[in-house]
């Protein structure tokens, strides 16, 4: 029964007998655990949630507006905006279905370079995902720890391609530069800090009373659910769905390496936290076998393949190469996309992040729509925190990964 | 220049035709996508029947193309609408295509079989204004509720027309 503080309301109710009312309570943007821009209208009855209804669209840039001005090599720069977190991976995603749709395949050793980089920035989203989650729910010291290890992984995308935060690095063919050796000795040391750092983190968390109190049990996605909502990536393994798509529909090196899908049944905010612990395990051990056997050899497809943007080098040095480069970077030159549309998907920290790519011949698309993985899982958010209390919220929506980038693109 | 080939045999597009004869329009395979053009007065019933009797049960992407201006363009409508159907237990995709055209482009709603068509149903009217029928909450998701265009359009330029400009200011007073 609510209580309500003004006197002539209270003389209103006599003899009414109970009457149901509900406050509206805006939660965000600027609430420190919305971490961007999202805003939740919350309709409450008490501090029981009756309905969320979510806000999107501070951020909305037109990136797939923009996908259809800029060419396949130029737009990657407006791709890895997407997911900040995890650039790499979108990066990978983009070029996948570009090569995909101009049918090019890439040489052993870009293939590996490619895995690497996408499970450095799934460890680096997860990172992000589980310490947030943490500082969310008031542990300050595993977020410290998590934010330290990302330093590392930044430090290896600056080595690699000069930029630490979006680095562009994926060219159509290849990548922008081959890794060196310092690249590798970066990536070493990762390998080698990051298990003890997970472990911290655990014995941090997992003996925790009072985050184990606020996962457990909270914001429980069942699997019926998880497939009629279009759950993808670690949220849908937490649920009992193990689908992954490194496993399932294997495209680069994937088949390569030896690794395991981790997942649980049971659904809640603590399964999902703990399947991405794991999946950090995982991607380690995926990292440290490209290394192992990373083949010598180019990294980037011949330029007789007419799509590739050829490096420096032989821009400046051989006929062939400047030729190559100029009619890839003058406007309408260059060769022909075929007149067709193709969807590919890569399996990204947060999901299934595929592109619908429809191609009208020339090398820049027609249609890039982007499948998000945060958009579709932000639609689950009013379903999981149905009849929780307002501090479930936080740790719901820790749990999700929401990144607005993403979001409205 | 088109690698698109026509699919003469294939177990789920004989399926499809043998139940809704003239209404699967084309089926093509391009890289690895098979996809099937439907009309759209059986887009429902051809996905109900993919979800429920085939296995098809992961709704994975769901978007919209405009084709206004597409080179040698000759026939069919002037937007499609994609669904990227998953069956997860043998890792087959299909994408299922349906033509909508001006001056009222309005589809179905798919929200009776897939609760995650949701919002990417409200994306598709936000930026094509492409109606759904049936979609118990069809509001704009990414544009504010002010903005009158439909922004991924091709008629509509990249910088826009200045209706962020023109938005009406709301005073202190008034909220």
């Amino acid at each position: 029964m609510p209580v309500n503080l003004l006197e002539d309301d209270l003389d209103a109710n006599v003899g009414t007998g109970e009457q149901e009312y509900h406050w509206t309570l805006n939660f965000g943007p600027q609430h420190p655990a919305t971490h961007t821009t999202l805003r939740l209208v919350l309709e409450l009855d008490g501090e029981r949630i009756v309905k969320a209804t979510p806000h999107i669209g501070y951020l909305h840039s037109g990136f797939e507006k923009l996908g259809e001005h800029l060419t396949f090599n130029q737009y990657v720069t407006v791709a890895d905006r997407k997911n900040y977190i995890s650039p790499p991976m979108n990066e990978v995603a983009w070029h996948h279905a570009v090569e995909k749709l101009l049918d090019i395949e890439l040489t052993p050793r870009c293939k590996y370079i490619r895995v690497i980089i996408g499970e450095l920035s799934r460890i680096s989203d997860h990172l992000l995902c589980t310490g947030a989650a943490a500082l969310d729910l008031g542990a300050f010291t595993a977020f410290l720890f998590a934010f330290n290890l990302r330093e590392l992984i930044y430090d290896i995308y600056e080595q690699m391609s000069g930029y630490r935060f979006h680095p562009g690095y994926t060219r159509v063919g290849g990548v922008l530069y081959d890794f060196d050796d310092k690249v590798l000795q970066r990536i070493e040391r990762v390998l080698q800090q990051t298990p003890k750092v997970l472990k911290d983190m655990e014995k941090l968390l997992f003996r925790n009373r009072i985050f184990l109190e606020r996962m457990r049990g909270v914001g429980v996605l069942t699997k019926e659910m998880a497939i009629n909502l279009s759950c993808s990536g670690p949220i849908a393994r937490a649920s009992g769905v193990t689908y992954d798509l490194r496993k399932d529909e294997p495209y680069l090196a994937y088949p390569d390496f030896k690794f395991q899908v981790p997942y649980a049944t049971e659904g809640d905010c603590y399964a999902r936290f703990q399947v991405r612990m794991e999946e950090m395990v995982q991607s380690l051990e995926i990292i440290r076998q490209a290394v192992k056997n990373l083949p010598s050899g180019p990294a980037n497809v011949p330029i007789s393949e007419k799509f590739p943007l050829p490096d420096k080098g032989t821009a400046y040095n051989s006929m062939e190469g400047l030729i190559q480069h100029f009619e890839l970077i003058m406007p309408n030159r260059g060769p022909d996309s075929p007149r067709d549309e193709v969807y590919a998907a890569v399996e990204s920290p947060n999901g299934e992040l595929g592109y619908y790519l429809v191609a009208d011949g020339s090398q820049v698309a027609w249609r890039t729509r982007t499948r998000p993985p945060s958009f579709i899982h932000f639609a689950v958010f009013p379903h999981l925190i149905k009849d929780h209390l307002i501090a479930d919220v936080v740790a719901i929506l820790g749990s999700l990964s929401i990144i607005a980038a993403e979001l409205d693109r | 220049m088109s690698a698109e080939t026509p699919v003469t045999s294939h177990p789920i597009v004989d399926q499809l035709s043998e139940r809704f004869g003239a209404s699967v329009i084309r089926s093509s395979t391009f890289r690895d996508n098979l996809r099937v053009l439907v009309d759209h007065s059986a887009l429902i019933e051809v996905l109900s029947f993919l979800k429920n009797d085939a296995g098809y049960t992961f709704l994975s992407e769901l978007g919209g193309t405009d084709y206004l201006g597409y080179p040698d363009r000759k026939e069919g409508a002037r937007f499609e609408v994609h669904y990227v159907l998953l069956k997860q237990e043998t890792s087959e995709r299909i994408i299922i295509k349906v033509g909508v055209d001006d001056p009222d482009p309005t589809l179905p709603s798919v929200m009776s079989l897939w609760g995650g068509a949701d919002w990417m149903e409200r994306e598709v009217f936000d930026m094509y204004g492409i109606r759904f029928e049936g979609h118990p909450d069809l509001r704009r998701i990414l544009m504010p509720d002010e903005f009158t265009s439909y922004p991924l359009r091709k008629d509509y330029p990249l910088r826009g027309r200045g209706e962020r400009h023109n938005f009406p200011k709301i005073t202190r007073e008034q909220s």
